[in-house]
């Protein structure tokens, strides 16, 4: 400790901040005043409201109540949030939320770099520098995503120091990562706050070992702050000699539930067999071996843990175990029997608690427990009370109505459990199950584990960071890189290294590894010499209202992630001309092979003379003659003919008498503009057959006193492709722009890296642009494609103007592109924005845009939808251009509504789109 | 089996909770099963109905003013007067469809049988309305002219009479046939997108892998999905049915209603199995939206109800007979409008179930080879 926390300027002053989430309180009238220059731990169980008071300081949840002032200006005030947000970094909870999974770990923080504006030059410089820092230069181009837990807190912190914040925000850094990382991590946190003196950390921690070497601490409890100061002061005020022991005695009366110093009974001996057994497990992922030659095998009541830093295979194990992955090699068998066979009945005697939350957000606590219970098959009268019971045990019952994605992630971790267990199985295999879990939970928890063991003899097999945990087993098997180190009980681990913990020992097992296996240097006695920071030489750019240095990194970012899906990349060039060549060929209003019969009563030369001019024509289609009218209803009922023509007796004898016989004609009029069409046709057939007559017989029928003659223009034939295939370009760059660019927001909403934007200067515009600037050229590209397409498939000639129809092109799917990223904003989930893609551009582009039906012929409200929806604008340049052989004169309002349409879609956009989460 | 049957009607429970929660995809259902339908069932249309007419009328006749009021709704809107040297331009810009021109002297000529010409300029890309319209107009202007020279119509004594009677819809009402149309696409949109989505979202949160662990078989988690979604989109359909077609567009539903919605329900299982398939292709949300579109938009649009199937090249009809939709709409049209029974419309029935059924079998393929 340098010096006490009196002398240190104020970095962030709380006062009555009061934080809801909806009827739930959070954060309950906090008054508090952060030091500076210093490191500070948030501590407290989970659910206390730890990650809402820090994302609060860093500016990205909105203040509902009370005054927060952050660096010396208010939080409210979005001008101050712009100014100083490269001042702050926050990493959000939970392993690499704001990485790019796809983006290799250089990649990811050269975004970072260019995002805060910084030359080629620098940002090579302090990459290398801070990769070296952390170790991480040998991982530089792997994927993010594929990095260890403990790697991507690492990178995380990359990423964050690459602008040198005043303020360095971090939510559970250290949740999930194993001791050797964790202790890493802390050693560079601690070079760090020495080699940028000025700079404030603010840290919560869910390890109360940890905040004892922090400088400051808040203790934090039900929304209020319980202490503050120095580990010194609180220790003292407590009069214990831990932080853990302080927080403890700190906490209310009625809060210290069941928290009390127990040691496990020894394990019930049982000769029943082992329950779990591996023999050579290997599995590989390509040329990576993840696991390698693993075996072990666990009498039945037994709690064996596994322990290994973090990627060394422990999951994948699991995921074997369980049956989830195919071993490349070896065996794995529970309860005597081969894995493989994984059936229901071996399913059921196991529970499984995944490392990532894998239940249902939008359920609630006792949903998703009901929901397992009786997917377990429990009786269902036992039900409810198995569900109450297991709320019980696990301390579920304040917040079973409570959604299960508003919970903290300790509560979270919890409830995994309470499910995997719900069904008393006889095998627990548990991934991290108290990673983020708060101290007095945990032990709570392990009581549970260890009366689940001895009292009803189950298996347990468990991973876990904490050693205090692995302690508590009966065996532990240390993993590194895919094998199994060591395997025995924890007490004998500890004495083979010769060490006083597990924790030490662990430690120890792993360096000996390391330096066996890649003959590098031990790497934390290596006196680190490379500094984080060197002193800023130039203030960066700060944030203005609008910066092409961002709106590039934004860009390049997405282009690379798009370039990194080449399914989607190579799908969404396909589509747009598939679309048009189906469509093209499809969409035809030309109506020829109508199918017809003929009802003829006379029989007679005259009648059939007169039904040749149906049979001979080729818009009609006879089909094999009926009989009498019964069968009219029914041919239409089976769609077996669109028309039939009645011949009535005596027909040939009425003409020749001149009586004016009646020729009967029945039409299924189910499809309207089918029904039209053949009418129109009949009744051309039927006059042309007049004419002919009148040719031979004295009545002047169908003589005309003038000449009216259409002309038709632009397209002579009146072919409906000529109009159909220019303007379905109209259709397909609505639908697949939109769809591209629905799912981008909302998809870092889901994911997490949408905090990113919360915490960084980039504008809201910026990051629109960003992510349409990518589309905009892709589907720029499948515009050329669909021109050839129509160009040389089809055969249609351009009789306009191309820079017209260029530009024009790149307006439209400029506007395209926009009307996906507004859904992407205003939905919640994907499946929301998906559906909204589909629902504002499948109807609207075909039916609105004058494709089918001319705009200048809609009425009501589909008028008005066409002006809305900006398909006809484009439509009236490509079939003008195309078609009609026009150019910007003619089309020069199109043009302005494009603009409009798309300033104004835009303008919503940014309106919608919060700069800071509710 | 009970077991099983109890183990599908929870998980499908566990979809519909987690659909209600999401107020923004619970009101976009909504607008696609109400406004979606009625307004453009109400205001479009392939056939000749509210077509803008323009006129140059150099002449000013008693003849010409009488062929211009000839001109009449529901076909044509009141034709509009222009200059000459406007023609060009109401025509580029599709203010107007049809143009037509009476010459000066046009009365006079007619009375003294020079026989003057009328021109009709026709913007010949207005698909649908170009010849027919110009067949309409031609038919009423020699009409006026007829009956302004003779004093009779020219229908009178001709030695054939026509008489057409177009039955199910006798005044050829387009939104009738048309909220169906669009109705069945509404259906197929929501039928495979939703659980598509679903599934996708299963696997990108990782639940897919949970479920996989618990004792429970593939195809219980998707006939789960199928049930539920099938569930959502099926009483989106009858509201639908009831309250926008047969409400607000007035459409006589003849048929059953309860075929219908059998009918109905027979399609959701080949569509939301087609939706099951495509989440075990694509990888993330992304890609599940991309590949979905050319499978939705296609046989949403080309099953018939938007241009006829017999206006289709013959491999493209051949082709539509696998898709569900064909079969679909054929059904609606002869149980909702001819009031078809059962007897008439096992076809369809059988062929989606078929269609359905190949689906299932390679969606539990797919699903097991890209979920172990």
């Amino acid at each position: 400790m340098s010096s006490s926390a009196a002398d240190r300027r104020t970095i962030a002053r709380i006062r009555g901040l009061t934080h809801r989430y909806g009827s739930k309180i959070a954060l309950n009238g906090i008054d508090l005043d952060i030091p500076g220059a210093c490191q500070v731990g948030f501590i407290g169980p989970d659910g206390v409201g730890k990650s809402t008071l820090l994302g609060i300081i860093a500016g990205q949840k909105k203040i509902q109540q009370g005054s927060v002032s952050v660096l010396g200006g208010d939080m409210r005030s979005g001008i101050h949030r712009r100014g100083v947000c490269s001042d702050i970094a926050y990493i959000p909870q939970g392993l690499g939320q704001n990485l790019y999974a796809t983006l290799s770990v250089n990649e990811n923080v050269d975004f970072f770099g260019r995002l805060f504006g910084f030359t080629s030059a620098e940002r090579l410089e302090r990459i290398q520098r801070l990769l070296e820092a952390t170790n991480l230069l040998p991982f530089a181009d792997r994927p993010a995503g594929q990095l260890s837990g403990g790697m991507k807190q690492k990178l995380g912190l990359c990423c964050a120091l690459i602008h040198d914040p005043e303020l360095l925000i971090m939510d559970e850094p250290t949740t999930g990562v194993d001791p050797l990382s964790r202790r890493q991590f802390w050693e560079l946190v601690k070079d760090m706050s020495t080699s940028c003196g000025g700079m404030s950390i603010l840290i919560a921690t869910a390890y109360m070992e940890e905040a004892e070497h922090l400088d400051w601490l808040v203790m934090m409890e039900g929304g209020r702050v319980l202490a503050s100061g120095t580990p010194a002061e609180l220790k003292a005020r407590a009069g214990t000699a831990t932080i853990e022991e302080a927080y403890i005695a700190l906490l209310p009366e009625e809060m210290r539930y069941g928290h009390r110093v127990f040691t496990a009974p020894p394990p019930i001996c049982s000769d029943s067999g082992s329950a779990i057994e591996a023999s050579g497990l290997t599995k590989r992922f390509g040329d990576f071996t993840a696991v390698d030659n693993v075996s072990f095998s666990i009498p039945r009541g037994e709690i064996f843990g596994f322990v290994g830093s973090n990627g060394c295979g422990k999951t994948t194990t699991m995921k074997m175990l369980t049956g989830l992955l195919r071993p490349t090699e070896g065996e794995a068998f529970l309860f005597g029997r081969p894995v493989e066979a994984g059936s229901i009945e071996i399913k059921k005697r196991i529970g499984y608690m995944s490392q990532t939350f894998s239940l249902y957000g939008e359920l609630t606590v006792r949903q998703n427990l009901d929901m397992h219970a009786h997917l377990f098959d429990l009786p269902m009268d036992e039900v409810p009370a198995r569900v109450a019971e297991m709320a019980e045990q696990f301390g579920l019952t304040e917040v079973m109505d409570d959604r299960t994605d508003r919970l903290p992630l300790g509560m979270r971790q919890r409830l995994s459990l309470a499910v995997a267990a719900i069904h008393s199985p006889e095998i627990l295999i548990l991934d991290e199950p108290t990673s983020g879990v708060d101290p007095v939970a945990r032990d709570h928890f392990w009581e549970i584990l260890i009366r689940f063991s001895r009292e009803h003899g189950v298996t347990i097999f468990v991973t876990t960071h904490y050693m205090n945990e692995a302690a508590r087993c009966d065996r532990v098997a240390l993993m590194s890189m895919g094998r199994v180190l060591a395997c025995a009980s924890p007490a004998e681990l500890i004495a083979r290294r010769g060490c006083t913990t597990l924790e030490e020992a662990f430690i120890r097992y792993m360096e000996d590894d390391i330096k066996m296996h890649s003959g590098l240097p031990e790497v934390d006695d290596e006196p680190r010499s490379i500094p984080f920071m060197v002193a800023p030489e130039r203030k960066r750019a700060q944030g203005g209202l609008f910066d092409t240095g961002r709106l590039a990194a934004l860009a390049r970012r997405e282009t690379m992630e798009l370039f990194r899906d080449p399914v989607r990349l190579i799908t969404s060039l396909i589509i747009t001309p598939f679309l048009l060549i189906v469509f093209g060929f499809g969409i035809s209003t030309d109506i020829e092979n109508i199918n017809f019969n003929i009802l003829d009563y006379d029989q007679k030369l005259w009648g059939r003379d007169y039904l040749e001019y149906y049979s001979g024509s080729r818009l009609f289609n006879e089909q094999p003659a009926i009989r009498s009218h019964l069968e009219i209803e029914k041919g239409f009922q089976e769609s077996e003919f669109t028309f039939v023509i009645e011949i009535p007796p005596g027909f040939e004898k009425d003409i020749k008498r001149g009586r004016s016989p009646e020729v009967g004609v029945w039409i299924d009029g189910t499809m309207p503009f089918r029904a039209e069409t053949t009418k129109n046709y009949v009744e051309t057939v039927h006059l042309s057959y007049l004419t002919d007559l009148a040719d031979l017989s004295p009545v002047p029928a169908g003589f005309s006193y003038a000449n009216v003659e259409p002309r038709y223009w632009y397209n002579p034939r009146v072919m409906s492709r000529f109009s159909v295939v220019p303007g379905l370009m109209a259709v397909v760059l609505l639908l697949v722009p939109s769809m591209l660019t629905a799912i981008g927001v909302v998809r870092e909403k889901e994911l997490g890296s949408i905090s990113n934007f919360y915490s960084s200067p980039m504008t809201r515009l910026e990051y629109l642009w960003g992510k349409q600037i990518p589309y905009v050229v892709l589907n720029f590209v499948s515009f050329l494609i669909l021109v050839a397409v129509i160009l040389f498939l089809f055969r249609i000639p351009f009789k306009g103007s191309a820079a017209a129809l260029a530009l024009g092109a790149l307006l439209y799917i400029m506007t395209s592109t926009s009307i996906g990223l507004l859904i992407s904003t205003f939905t919640r989930t994907q499946i929301a924005a998906l559906v909204a893609a589909f629902a504002l551009t499948l109807v609207p582009s075909f039916e609105f845009s004058g494709l089918t039906t001319p705009v200048s012929a809609l009425t009501g409200g589909a008028q008005v939808m066409s002006w809305i929806f900006p398909a006809r604008y484009f439509l009236s340049i490509s079939v003008g251009t195309f078609t009609k052989g026009i150019g910007f004169a003619e089309l020069a309002w199109n043009f302005a509504y494009l603009i409009g349409y798309c300033i104004a879609v835009q303008a919503l956009t940014v309106y919608l789109l919060k700069k800071q989460e509710p | 089996m009970k077991r099983k049957v109890w183990h599908i009607y929870r998980l499908g429970l566990k979809e519909l909770i987690s659909f209600r929660y999401d107020f923004v995809l619970v009101a976009l259902v909504i607008y696609c099963f109400t406004i979606m339908i009625i307004v453009p069932s109400k205001g479009t249309g392939l056939q000749v109905r509210n077509s803008s007419v323009a006129y140059v009328d150099e002449d000013c006749s008693t003849l010409s003013a009488r062929i211009i009021d000839a001109i009449q709704e529901p076909h044509f809107k009141k034709p509009r007067a222009i200059a000459y040297s406007e023609i060009d331009r109401v025509l580029d810009n599709a203010e107007c469809i049809f143009v037509i021109h009476i010459p000066r002297g046009f009365q006079r000529d007619v009375l003294a049988g020079k026989n003057p010409g009328v021109r009709i300029d026709v913007d010949a890309t207005a698909i649908g309305h170009a010849r027919l319209g110009a067949g309409y107009l031609m038919r009423i202007i020699n009409d006026e002219i007829n009956t302004f020279v003779t004093g009779v119509s020219t229908e009178a004594d001709l030695p054939i009479r026509l008489v057409t009677r177009v039955l199910y819809n006798q005044n050829r009402e387009n939104s009738w046939y048309m909220s169906v149309v669009f109705l069945t696409q509404m259906i197929t949109m929501l039928s495979i997108v939703l659980p598509t989505a679903a599934l996708i979202k299963e696997k990108e949160r990782g639940t897919v892998e949970h479920l996989l662990v618990m004792p429970l078989l593939p195809v219980e988690i998707t006939i789960a999905k199928v049930w539920a979604n099938s569930f959502i989109v099926a009483t989106g359909a009858m509201f639908s049915l009831f309250f926008a077609i047969k409400g607000v567009i007035g459409a006589p539903i003849h048929g059953s209603t309860v075929l219908f919605l059998f009918g109905t329900v027979v399609f959701l299982y080949a569509a939301t199995e087609l939706g099951v398939f495509l989440a075990t292709i694509a990888k993330n949300m992304p890609q599940a939206g991309l590949l979905s579109m050319p499978i939705i938009v296609p046989i949403g649009i080309l099953h018939g109800g938007t241009t006829p199937l017999e206006s289709m090249p013959p491999l493209l009809q051949n082709i539509m007979q696998f898709a569900p939709t064909t079969h679909y709409l054929e059904f609606c049209a002869r149980v909702l409008f001819k009031d078809a029974g059962l007897g008439t419309v096992w076809p369809q029935l059988v062929a989606m179930a078929l269609i359905g059924t190949v689906l299932f079998i390679g969606a539990m393929y797919r699903f097991k080879a890209t979920f172990r």
